[in-house]
């Protein structure tokens, strides 16, 4: 019994084996993510105007903030997706540097800037949500600087990258960099836990429910779906760059740029 | 105090930034495509001078 059910598995572990490895190979790679970034794209776009719809249109003012907690739709996402890409980051820098896979290192590489962007939009659309709700734009609690040291982390993971001139080096270095900032995360995550902080705690949480309103809770979610979409969408077109960049000598690129000027 | 105000620069604000970082890898692409075909056109006419 227990072998048949090996025999059934194992087609399959090694089809999942063989797709890792085919992802390896930066030709595969590049045709592959090419077919699959617009589906990405679309989803991405279908999921926003829907959350947007939900969230700004048809759910009801909140009973103690106003319309202003609409500003949760860009910021809560922003703010999770910050956290996520980086943690993301720092996985693909470790496998990149106890492998040296040079597809994580490039995948690693191009997370930097797009964790940046949300780090960034958290920041500014907190701070914009501030104003109204504390009376003030910011303050140097432990949520708002812990964030704020994320974006100097990732500014810095992308300029060593560019300080190095010889790509692999600079991706290395720049993967230690990534792993050794990871240990800013639990800061950001528990920073309304350890300290007393005018940032409000968690409203969601996986285990323990959520005390939102389903009306308002609904978009959200859907925005942060969507989101992910964004983040796959933008690492994989800025993968696909950087692989064109870095095998400009080489005879896959040539054809392919060959193929595409007849 | 009205809320728009900050509800529609909280979404412009995120809108340039979204925007920028997905346009920003594409105007890249196309810069190294330029220079890929740069290379291929150098090393053709080399090795036409040079057989």
């Amino acid at each position: 019994m227990n072998t048949n059910i090996a025999v059934k598995d194992k087609p399959r572990k090694n089809a999942l084996v063989m797709f890792i490895h085919k992802m390896g190979s930066p030709p595969w790679f590049y045709d592959f993510t090419g077919k699959l970034i617009p589906w990405i794209w679309l989803i991405f776009g279908v999921l926003t105007a829907w959350g947007l719809y939900l969230g700004l249109v048809k759910a009801p003012a909140d009973y103690l903030q106003g319309e202003s907690f609409r500003i949760m739709y860009i910021h809560v996402p922003s703010a999770w997706m910050s956290m996520l890409i980086y943690t993301s980051m720092a996985v693909m820098g470790f496998i990149a540097l106890v492998w040296r896979v040079r597809m994580m290192e490039i995948l690693a590489m191009s997370s930097a800037p797009v964790g940046a962007a949300f780090t960034l939009v958290a920041l500014v659309t907190g701070s914009l949500w501030g104003r109204p709700t504390w009376g003030t734009y910011w303050v140097w609690d432990a949520r708002l600087t812990s964030e704020l040291v994320l974006l100097f982390l990732y500014l810095g993971v992308m300029g060593l990258y560019s300080a190095i001139d010889e790509p692999r080096k600079a991706a290395r270095a720049a993967c230690l960099l990534a792993l050794v900032g990871a240990v800013n995360l639990p800061i950001i995550h528990y920073s309304v836990k350890w300290w007393n902080t005018l940032h409000q705690g968690s409203s969601i949480s996986l285990t323990g429910g959520s005390n939102i309103d389903p009306s308002m809770l609904w978009p959200l979610l859907i925005m942060a779906i969507a989101v992910k979409f964004y983040y796959a969408a933008n690492l994989l077109t800025r993968a696909r760059v950087r692989l064109l960049e870095q095998d400009l000598r080489k005879g896959w690129v040539q054809n392919l740029v060959r193929e595409r000027s007849k | 105090m009205s809320h728009t105000p900050f509800i529609w620069a909280a979404y412009t604000v995120g809108t340039i930034v979204f925007l920028w970082c997905a346009l920003a890898p594409l105007a890249r692409k196309k810069s190294a495509l330029r220079d890929i075909r740069r290379l291929i056109q150098l090393e053709e006419s080399s090795g036409d001078s040079n057989p």
